[in-house]
């Protein structure tokens, strides 16, 4: 606990008598605090190293500062030990199983990182003359190529930049496609188990989103979906295999009736991860579809981004992609920077610049790393594992859905009924357990979910002592230990936090003391 | 493959007590005549070594910046990027967690994210910020559809001084909404003049500062006319370090500002991945886009931090949601924030006053020679040039020399008029051996 100093103080909040594990600065060994930057720093101190500046007479002309920005002055060693000591309260894949449903969290190869930062690629300019980047531009057509070959599609957009973007671009794709043949269609059709960035891109090309609720086997409900099919319907947003770890083995049927009204197949590709290798989107019909390449090909997520979301596109909407694009002339490779000539029918521009290039290089030494006989091995791994857990827990745990699964095993809260333990519960007593919990209340569809994505990076033994530890909590949960999990987590750098009152309250930046008025930092950092 | 723990004898074992007979029994729900039957017709797996060798041979056939003079910006600017950046955005812990969804066990991100949040409502003048954008542009584009939701109205105006592709990117954004954005023509010399297009149905006028040309401007009136009619000012910085000796786009007024924060910590790396910034008043934050970090307290009342106000958002919201953005620049946004610590007070505005002094230096020499005339009245650290001769060409010349000696406008801005303009970025990482290369060079060129 820190007091408005910023030191760290004792706790008097704890019902339990604390007094023979308390330490003087509020560390525990190596669980250490750190202040906020800002309650730290000496005016005058300097982390980084610079020339004198040069004396100019100023060319600001009236727009000089003249207040200071309020930034506090740290040196190098206090830097870093600030962020290393953050660092350690942070979970991450590298320190352990993290079974989060629908974010493929796999293994982070440090070759991308290492390659990603050669000089020649990471310092390259955006705007450099095409001669001097025919290397970058030969890297970025090659990963299209493989993007191409894996989903079996003839064309993609390269520069969206993560998998909402890349939402966006193929939908646009679509509504351009319409208007290009003079139709005004209004609505697109969502399953209800959708990931919510689907409607709210929907939404963001104009159209109205019409959801599709899902079948007793946990795919789309195909007679609703006929039902509500029709000549003013622009598309269909599917995942495959879907939200619910359930391949939509109704796929060509859907891609053949939504051709039939003359609308468009957009596929997620969130869970591209558990069909690599062993089938095409390009051969169920699919018009576009984004590629996740934080998820799928192992570029790092980096607590929230950044992202990438290449979009492959079919023959009928290739032309209405974004620009930039490669080309290839007699001097190399080029660059269609501009909505004219051969690109006179794309629908515009994404992004600054040509796409996410870090996270290109990082996904293209992941593929060339795996080669073709490998990625089909994450899909079939991947697939394995997630089945390996769905039976390893089925007696404990309720699937609301029967029958294989793909890459993640879904399951119900309703064999925690009369426990008194909720989903939230588990998932907190998990955190103590050692592993970062699976996705929680997600799908929408399905109560109290539990979504556990294991991927292939996970070894057998891995999956054996996680499976142990659900049984143990599981057992723990219906011996009627309830105040246990409410409790969770007991060991985490925090406990439960106040979500309400963050939200009630919003906090969003520090303010220096004498700025607070209504002393809000006091009341809420001071013990 | 090293990355996949599993051995062949492990696999058959897990299908036995999975209780299916291969593991092509595990894709069946697969139509049968879509599954492929042999591999995929791409190379097979690669060793680490050999991997490496094809990067390197890629990166060899590029003019690395790190070892040839570089005036390039238009948006993406040079900038030292300090070791311990570099270093901590590759610790694991920040590295390769996923987006802090379970608090208590991610607060290093959430304090972090908290702390850059900070840095840029600081920066920027503006009460709060959010966890940040994909990039500058996308963060422009979001931040128009903003003010149409804050003011209810409709209209945008563009200045035609904006970066292109921040114009196209607003433009691409907004053409299935109901807004609608116009967009002034580029005034190279001479000011803007907006007042005859601010009207009662505005909903903000955006305008760059530093513009795309390099100018720089008080916008103080700007932002009074905009109030008046009832309209928001957006500002867009797409040189972060201008700040440092600039008064703030919050000091002029700004009701929203949309930056690209790459010129801090984050490697040009051909132009992506990059950091958009949004910041604004406390009064708007319910129709801010994005993630939002607060502080909070945890059951023992220490604090700690969340993810907040996420009632805006696509996985809540839903087709009513503020954005569809979901992932944003989580690790860029780190480097960011460790780089601005470095720097601190005494140094941020120290990086933009030497920026400031080399930029100043080089354009009085380059204002000498004979066929190049500045252009700007006014620059922070980029300014453009006229040539006697088409930019373009001069720019191929100057790259067979191993020299990037700057951004022909007519690239991103390819209307009449624009061949012989070149934009020249003079960063603190330009040695004075680059520009005395540069000043040769051109010399024998023109």
């Amino acid at each position: 606990m820190l007091n408005n100093q910023g030191r760290p103080t004792r706790p008097n909040t704890s019902e339990q008598d604390n007094s023979t594990t308390d330490t003087f600065t509020g560390n525990k060994a190596l669980d250490l605090e750190t202040p906020l930057i800002f309650e730290q720093g000496v005016p005058g101190r300097l982390g980084v190293d610079m020339a004198e500046p040069k004396k100019v007479k100023s060319r600001l002309g009236n727009t000089a500062r003249n207040n200071p920005v309020g930034l506090p002055d740290l040196s190098e060693p206090q830097v870093l030990r600030h962020f290393v000591r953050l660092s350690r309260q942070n979970y991450s894949i590298d320190s352990g199983f993290y079974p989060l449903g629908s974010c493929t969290m796999k293994h982070n190869p440090r070759i991308n990182e290492k390659v990603a930062r050669l000089a020649g690629l990471g310092d390259l300019h955006p705007m450099q003359p095409v001669s001097t980047v025919q290397g970058a531009l030969e890297l970025i057509d090659d990963l299209a190529h493989w993007l191409k070959t894996i989903t079996g599609m003839p064309a993609v957009a390269m520069s969206p930049a993560a998998g909402a973007h890349g939402e966006l671009c193929g939908v646009m794709a679509i509504r351009a496609a319409h208007e290009a043949k003079g139709e005004a269609r209004k609505r697109i059709l969502v399953p209800e188990s959708a990931h919510g960035t689907n409607p709210a891109t929907a939404a963001l090309c104009g159209y109205k989103v019409d959801s599709v609720p899902a079948r007793e086997d946990g795919r789309m409900d195909m007679d609703a979906f006929a039902e509500k099919l029709g000549p003013d319907v622009a598309g269909v947003m599917l995942t495959n295999p879907n939200t619910c770890g359930l391949f939509e083995n109704d796929v060509k049927k859907i891609a053949d009736m939504v051709h039939e009204v003359g609308a468009y197949f957009y596929c997620d590709g969130a869970n591209l991860n558990a069909i690599l290798g062993r089938v095409r989107p390009g051969d169920l019909g699919v018009d576009a579809m984004h590629i996740n390449l934080h998820k799928t090909f192992s570029t790092p997520h980096g607590g929230g981004g950044p992202g990438s979301g290449p979009v492959v596109l079919s023959e009928a909407l290739a032309a209405f992609a974004p620009v930039p694009f490669i080309t290839h002339g007699e001097k190399g490779f080029d660059l269609v920077e501009h909505v004219e000539g051969e690109a006179a029918k794309s629908f515009g521009r994404m992004k600054t610049y040509h796409g996410q290039m870090g996270m290109f290089i990082r996904a293209l030494a992941y593929m060339q790393s795996h080669g073709s006989d490998g990625l089909r091995q994450i899909a079939e791994d991947a697939v394995l594992n997630a089945n390996y857990v769905r039976v390893g827990l089925n007696d404990l745990l309720h699937s609301p859905f029967d029958g294989i699964c793909m890459h993640e095993a879904l399951f119900d809260d309703s064999s925690l009924k009369d426990t008194g333990v909720t989903t939230l519960d588990l998932a907190k007593a998990m955190i103590d357990e050692g592993y970062h919990p699976m996705t929680m209340y997600f799908p929408l569809v399905v109560h109290g979910a539990m979504l556990i994505e294991p991927t292939e990076s996970e070894s057998r033994e891995t999956l054996d002592q996680f499976i142990g530890a659900m049984r143990h909590l599981l057992n723990k949960a219906h011996k009627g230990e309830t105040a246990y999990f409410e409790q969770a987590p007991h060991f985490a750098p925090r406990r439960r936090l106040d979500e309400t009152g963050a939200a009630r309250n919003p906090i969003l930046r520090w303010i220096p003391e004498e700025d607070d008025p209504q002393n809000k930092r006091t009341l809420s950092a001071a013990s | 493959m090293r990355y996949m723990p599993h051995t062949a004898d492990e696999r058959a074992k897990m299908l036995g007590e999975i209780g299916v007979g291969s593991v092509d029994d595990l894709f069946v729900d697969i139509p049968v005549e879509a599954r492929l039957k042999g591999l995929l017709d791409l190379p097979l797996h690669a060793s680490e070594m050999d991997v490496e060798k094809n990067f390197r041979t890629l990166a060899g056939k590029n003019l690395s910046p790190y070892s040839a003079p570089c005036f390039l910006g238009a948006g993406a600017y040079q900038h030292h990027v300090p070791s311990v950046a570099d270093h901590l955005i590759q610790r694991s812990e920040f590295l390769t967690a996923y987006t802090p969804y379970q608090p208590e066990i991610s607060q290093g991100t959430l304090q972090a994210l908290f702390e850059f949040q900070t840095q840029v409502a600081l920066i920027t003048g503006m009460e709060v910020a959010n966890a940040s954008m994909y990039d500058g542009a996308t963060s422009c584009a979001e931040s128009v559809l903003m003010a149409c939701r804050v003011t209810r109205r409709k209209k945008a105006i563009l200045s035609g001084n904006l970066h292109p592709h921040y114009r196209d990117v607003t433009r691409t954004t907004l053409q299935f909404t109901e807004f609608e954005a116009t967009e002034l023509s580029p005034v190279l010399e001479g000011r803007e003049d907006f007042e005859a297009h601010i009207g009662s149905d505005i909903a903000c006028v955006v305008v760059q500062n530093p513009d795309f040309f390099g100018r720089v401007q008080d916008l103080t009136d700007l932002a009074e006319k905009c109030h008046a009619a009832g309209a928001l000012l957006v500002v867009v910085v797409n040189e972060v370090v201008s700040l440092g000796a600039m008064m703030s786009p919050g000091e002029m007024g700004a009701d929203i500002v949309a930056g690209e924060g790459q010129s801090i910590g984050v490697p040009l790396s051909y132009g992506g991945p990059y950091v958009g910034l949004l910041a604004t008043r406390q009064k708007f934050v319910r129709q801010m886009p994005g993630r939002l970090c607060g502080e909070t307290v945890d059951q023992d009342g220490k604090r700690g931090f969340v993810l907040t106000l996420s009632t805006r958002e696509q996985h809540i919201r839903r087709e009513k949601a503020t954005s569809n953005i979901c992932t944003n620049a989580g690790l860029c946004s780190l480097a960011f924030t460790v780089h601005m610590s470095l720097l601190g007070e005494t140094g941020f505005a120290k990086l933009a006053e030497i920026n400031h002094g080399e930029a100043v230096a080089a354009a009085e020499l380059l204002n000498e020679l004979d066929g190049v005339e500045v252009v700007n009245d006014t620059f922070f650290n980029e300014f453009m040039l006229r040539l006697s001769v088409n930019a373009t060409d001069v720019v191929e010349k100057l790259a067979e020399k191993g020299i990037l000696g700057g951004v022909p406008v007519a690239r991103l801005l390819p209307d009449a008029g624009t061949d012989n303009l070149l934009l020249v970025a003079v960063t603190e990482t330009c040695a004075a051996g680059d520009i005395r290369k540069l000043v040769s060079a051109l010399k024998e060129i023109l």
